[in-house]
């Protein structure tokens, strides 16, 4: 038999708990920044989307379009009128500003194809299936597509599930790899809370009888594709904002832009639209406006490649905002089943006369609180294993009658169960020293169990629910950026603080009911708090409703799916934490890229502003602290810096500015000092860079 | 530069920190509750007030109703002081016989002291009669109140949680009145009276010189209208050359003396704020980010003051001291009286004691960014606070963002509706500023006033328009402020700066009295400490400088470099 020593189960079960990419069996979900064939169609889309009608949605590169047209008349009138030097540089710039507004539709296209790299390959698992419907007199053949709710099918061994829908009847194990992406087959039976099936995943064993839940179209594969492409199109609530503010920047400096040209009148200068138009690009916020979408995007697609799908944006943004979290304590936070830890003998008892009778006693056990106990002896006081057969005994199993279970050999009769079944059976009164030990227990979250011996005591048997590896870590760590933790548990108060403790939640709600969840749920919202939790079971779902972010396993049952506002394919409890990682890393990452581009405007002035007004005001030269060549040259130079800053930025839109769980003073002085100092000084040192080359290439003539 | 002149903005900076702690807890028992000295006098004439008005001061008023009643009394304001400058030629007590105010002086004056600018296009003892005077001075009284009213407004913002309402205008304006104005202005005029002002209202004196030379000495009640334009953050002088003359300012004693009266109210107020929201701490953050502002300034204006003109050491004049005294105030030096100049465009204050046109054009334009920026280091009555909260909004929304939470100040979630509003608030300023200096620089009506061509004219134009946005109402000088263009334009000016800006933070404040408290926690970016100081700091200097780097580059920078080279203008 099985004699796996407990760490090694630990870790099988926490394999199995694992995210995504890293489990077995694991169609890789990742998409890679150098496919060609992603970067080819992203090329073309990027053109198609310089149409007018779809760059309106994004103010300011819609006005950087306006602008290169504009330079772009500008360049063709100084073609024609023969100036040739001036055609050179204000074709130059249009080029320059074209670009510019390509590279952002190129980031957004690639962000989008991403994701619909993903929904293609949902498609492609929607054929069409025969379904056998059940009529009054039996079964009829119909095509899948004319399934209705309510309608009840029955799937056989190697068919695939015409429509999502509840088990009615039977258990079967089901490939679920066309959603989940994972290889192993899972079971769905009728009845609990593994009842849930959905449309286009494959029964590979038995025959289910399915009572249809989803009309055609609505099922959840399409709102799978349809999510996944709709990405684009939802705008989230920091989105919007941050969007009226970068709209607002770009007023502002259209505004400054304007006003320049009288002023500049007035100072018995004239400055060229297209300079003025390369003025309004270089500080108008182009870098964050050029990829605000692909962040967005890109960090749906980052959550459904951890096998999360978010039925909405807001859901994602939220979860960066969760600061509780409700977590179930049965296979989040402890592994769910207990092991022995201690064998505790009752007064003139030896420890190793108890172990014995404990290993003896469990022999037969097969459920893993019986293996623990065979193995704990074994391991702590030497026993060897041995069989039933060894001690000519007879197993006496578990019954709902005598909740004990043990063995009978040599006349003897040994027993160990619950605690008040084998007071019963000892004869209702536990001795003193017996009777603190299992107060003991209790008090620490455990569970006593007691061993007897031809109804006498023998002594008790400590069994602990073991934590999670690694869990207390990630608690630590949520702490850190201020999120509390609330363990879910249906245990008595008294044992889930002693949980509560060792796995170092913050809080926990014991004696957990569906109508206590929910009320915990809207009391915390109440105090203003945002709240997260994961939930499976019909019971959740009231619970999940009133969360913020509501994280619905995909094993779960339809209750609980709908309830949810995300689905994890995993279903896998401590998603949560990631997805809050998500969520926030889409934050930061804008945020970032804002600083960034706002920063970047105070070189672009030093640049830009001498160049153009060095000839009025000779003294001006001495802004010029880049000692870029030429006034053209320089604001060339801008331009240039300006567009390139944006290809260069994609990888880091896509994939998010990297999230590491601290304090967030720590984290925003970090931040600030990469992006914002980082912002302040980069294009010092670019505009410089490309400044030599663009002298070096003679792109400009230097006189003025 | 001098050690004492080094020296000295330090000294007033810790001065004003411990009058903030002193008037904020006075005032917050004045607005939410608790008792004052004054209640056994001022509780039975705010309750007569009520009765005789017919209003019931307990009733809460949403942001829209609030905002409504105190336009109802700005408006009233507006067309009794229009109407009185217009027929104060039969109108009683005008001694003095004054001449009737030009239309369009009129309407920029009415504008002026409503919304508490004091900017004057004309020069108060040649052009208004002592009718004139004693009303702008009520003016004077309820202006900052209005100022002190959108301040509470927006704060209850913050201090409340799930609550529609922000108070009663009414009862805030009353307290604000018998409580703050009338009291610290009777105290002031006694203090400014046994500092040798003069408090009558005797006709001009004619007098005869040694020298023989036939002169009128003005004076009026001095006193009174100097501690209430100082305390009110007014600057709305009694004589055209504000505190630099010897009536208003007799001595330095007396020109400290008001320095401080001027930051009283608003530096009280940032106290006032931390403890509306039970959190003083905040308030030090904000101190602190103004207190640095303010000292750059100073600092940096001191310093090309002293630097002086380089152009008179390039052609080897020598004079008894190389620093700038040109349009100083002799009596009281250089340091002092730049001292006096920034804190006067930084509080919103606009009384001067120095020629800002005769500054050098750095010097110069310190004052003009101290305005540019919104009026937020220190500022008038509770406007400037308000006017840093929206900074503080700007800032932290980009910095929450970056700490990976929906952003959130004070407690309260920063979203896309105060996101728009701080954003209005902000365009305000620099769309009028740069769009009215660009008409005016580009028309004939405009031009036409501008009495030094080249960018010390530019200057003097953005000036104009800086300060009536502002609501400073400090005058560069140069301009021909009463001419129909400018007189109207400035008003215009003064109108948006007043209402278009702060309407929209009282509207913040409506939407954020609604939303609930978040609870803070380690993942709650803390807003009281150094490194959200350097942020507000940040955001104030490069939202500054972004929208008006390239005008003050044609105007006070190309005019310093020029000097440095040796042109003047």
């Amino acid at each position: 038999m099985s004699t796996a020593p407990v760490p090694s189960i630990s870790e099988q079960e926490l394999a199995s708990h694992k995210s995504g990419s890293e489990g077995k069996g694991k169609r890789s979900r990742k998409g890679s920044f150098i496919d060609p064939e992603l970067i080819r169609r992203s090329l073309g889309q990027s053109v198609r989307k310089l149409s007018p009608a779809s760059l309106a949605h994004n103010p300011v590169m819609f006005a950087v379009e306006i602008g290169s047209v504009l330079t772009t008349i500008d360049a063709f009138r100084y073609l024609f009128e023969g100036k040739m030097s001036s055609f050179s540089f204000t074709g130059q710039i249009s080029l320059w500003l074209w670009l510019t507004v390509l590279f952002s539709t190129f980031a957004e296209a690639m962000a989008e194809g991403r994701g619909q790299a993903h929904a293609d390959a949902l498609r492609k698992t929607r054929t069409d299936t025969e379904a056998r419907r059940e009529v009054a007199n039996g079964y009829e053949m119909v095509s899948a597509t004319q399934l209705v709710k309510g309608d009840i099918v029955v799937v056989e061994a190697g068919e695939l599930i015409p429509g999502d829908g509840e088990v009615i009847e039977g258990v079967a194990a089901v490939d679920e790899s066309a959603i989940t992406g994972e290889s192993a087959p899972v079971i769905r039976e009728s009845g609990g809370d593994r009842s849930a099936v959905t449309g286009g995943t494959k029964v590979i064993s038995d025959r289910l009888r399915i009572k249809i839940t989803a009309d055609r179209g609505e099922s959840f594969l399409d709102r799978m594709i349809s999510l996944i492409e709709a990405a684009k199109r939802q705008k989230t609530p920091n989105e919007i904002a941050l969007a009226l503010l970068l709209a607002g920047l770009t007023l502002i400096f259209l505004v400054v832009v304007m006003t320049l040209a009288p002023f500049s009148s007035y100072s018995h200068t004239t400055v060229s639209i297209t300079v003025l138009i390369a003025l309004l690009v270089a500080l108008a916020p182009t870098t964050i406006g050029g990829l605000l979408s692909a962040i967005g995007i890109s960090g749906m697609n980052r959550l459904f490649e951890a096998n999360v799908l978010a039925l909405s944006g807001r859901a994602v943004e939220a979860a960066g905002d969760v600061n509780v979290i409700m977590l179930d304590k049965t296979g989040t936070l402890t592994l769910g089943n207990r092991y022995a830890t201690e064998f505790v003998p009752a007064k003139g008892v030896s420890e190793q006369k108890l172990a014995e009778a404990a290993q003896l006693s469990s022999l037969a056990d097969e459920t893993p609180e019986g293996r623990s106990i065979v193995v704990f002896a074994k391991e702590h006081y030497g026993l060897r294993e041995q069989t039933i057969a060894d001690r000519k005994a007879t197993f006496v199993p578990f019954s709902a009658q005598t909740r004990m279970s043990g063995v009978n050999y040599d006349g003897h009769e040994l027993r160990k169960g619950a605690v008040d079944a084998v007071t019963d059976w000892v004869g209702g009164e536990l001795p003193p020293d017996v009777s603190d030990t299992v107060a003991r227990i209790s008090n620490e979250g455990g569970t006593p169990l007691l061993v007897g011996e031809d109804r006498k005591l023998l002594g008790v048997i400590y069994l602990k629910d073991v934590v999670k590896e690694g869990i207390k870590e990630r608690l630590a760590a949520l702490r850190r950026s201020g999120i509390k933790t609330v363990m879910i548990t249906g245990d008595n108060p008294v044992t889930a603080a002693a949980i509560a403790k060792e796995v170092g939640v913050d809080d926990f709600l014991a004696e957990a009911t569906p109508e206590k969840k929910m009320e915990f749920v809207k009391s915390t919202r109440a105090q203003g708090y945002m709240v997260g939790m994961v939930g499976d079971g019909t019971n959740d779902a009231p619970a999940l409703a009133n969360a913020d972010v509501a994280v619905a396993m995909n094993t779960g049952t339809m209750a609980a799916r709908e309830a949810g506002n995300m689905i994890d394919l995993d279903s896998n409890p401590t998603k949560l934490i990631e997805i809050v990682e998500v969520g926030k890393q889409i934050l930061i990452t804008r945020g970032a890229l804002t600083t960034f581009s706002v920063a970047n405007d105070v070189a672009k002035y030093f640049a830009i502003i001498p160049a153009m007004f060095m000839v009025a005001f000779p003294g001006l030269a001495a802004l010029n602290i880049m000692h870029l060549t030429s006034p053209r040259s320089a604001i060339l130079s801008a331009i240039i810096f300006n567009a390139l800053i944006i290809p260069a930025l994609i990888p880091l839109a896509l994939r998010g500015v990297k999230y590491k769980a601290a304090e967030a003073a720590v984290i925003l002085r970090k931040n600030l000092l990469v992006y914002g100092l980082g912002g302040l000084v980069l294009p010092f040192i670019g505009i410089k860079l490309i400044d030599m080359v663009v002298t070096v290439l003679h792109l400009v003539s230097v006189a003025h | 530069m001098t050690w004492q002149g080094l020296l000295q903005p330090f000294l007033l900076m810790a001065v004003v920190a411990l009058i903030a702690w002193g008037m904020g807890t006075y005032m917050y028992r004045v607005f939410e509750g608790g008792h004052t000295f004054l209640d056994p006098i001022m509780v039975p004439l705010e309750r007569g007030i009520y009765r005789f008005v017919g209003i019931d001061p307990d009733q809460e008023m949403r942001w829209t109703t609030y905002v409504f009643a105190l336009l109802a009394v700005n408006l009233i304001g507006f067309i009794v002081l229009f109407i009185l400058l217009e027929i104060q030629t039969v109108l009683p007590l005008n001694p003095a016989h004054q001449a009737h105010v030009p239309f369009w002086v009129g309407w920029n004056t009415a504008i002026s002291f409503v919304t508490n600018t004091n900017w004057q296009a004309y020069a108060g003892e040649a052009t208004l009669s002592y009718l004139s005077q004693a009303w702008l001075v009520v003016q004077q009284f309820l202006s900052p109140i209005t100022g002190i009213c959108l301040f509470l407004a927006v704060a209850r913002g913050f201090s409340r949680q799930s609550s529609n309402t922000l108070g009663n205008f009414w009862r805030d304006f009353v307290r604000a009145l018998l409580w703050i104005s009338i009291p610290l202005a009777v105290i002031a005029t006694i203090v400014l009276v046994a500092l040798g002002s003069p408090q009558n209202l005797h006709p001009y004196t004619h007098v005869t010189t040694l020298q023989g030379l036939h002169q009128i000495i003005a004076q009026g009640p001095v006193a009174s209208m100097t501690a209430i334009m100082q305390l009110g953050d007014n600057g709305g002088g009694f004589f055209n050359a504000n505190a630099a003359h010897p009536f208003i300012a007799p001595n330095v004693v007396s020109l400290l003396f008001q320095l401080l009266l001027g930051f009283a109210v608003p530096a009280g107020c940032i106290y006032l704020f931390g403890k509306m929201i039970k959190d003083t701490r905040q308030s030090r953050a904000i101190f602190a980010a103004m207190a640095v502002l303010f000292l750059a300034g100073a600092l940096i204006m001191y310093h090309f003051e002293s630097a002086g003109n380089t152009v008179l050491t390039a052609h080897h004049i020598t004079l008894a001291s190389h620093a700038n005294y040109e349009g100083k105030e002799t009596r009281f030096g250089v340091g002092t009286t730049t001292l006096f100049n920034n804190s006067t465009t930084a509080i919103s204050w606009g009384s001067v004691a120095a020629s800002n046109d005769s500054m050098t054009p750095i010097g110069g334009m310190i004052n003009l960014f101290n305005m540019m920026t919104g009026e937020v280091i220190f500022g008038s009555w509770g406007v400037g606070m308000i006017g840093m909260l929206a900074f503080a909004i700007l800032a932290v929304f980009l910095a929450g963002l970056m700490v990976g939470r929906t952003p959130e100040y004070l407690g309260k979630k920063i979203e896309a509706y105060e996101v728009k509003m701080s954003v209005l608030a902000m365009v305000v300023p620099s769309f009028v500023i740069l769009i009215l200096a660009a008409l005016s620089v580009s028309i004939a009506a405009g031009k036409a006033g501008i009495f030094n061509p080249g960018p010390h004219g530019l200057t003097e134009v953005l000036y104009a328009f800086s300060s009536g946005v502002g609501n400073n109402g400090s005058a560069f000088g140069g301009l021909n402020a009463a001419s129909p263009w400018y007189a109207a334009t400035v008003g215009i000016a003064m109108l948006l700066g007043r209402y278009a800006m702060y309407i929209p933070l009282v509207a913040i404040g409506g939407s954020l009295a609604r939303k609930q408290h978040i609870p803070t926690s380690a993942g709650t970016f803390p807003t009281h400490g150094l490194l959200f100081i350097v942020l507000l700091v940040g955001t104030v200097l490069i939202v500054g400088a972004l929208v008006f780097f390239p005008a003050l580059a044609l105007g006070p920078l190309a005019e310093q470099f020029a000097m440095n080279a040796g042109r003047l203008f």
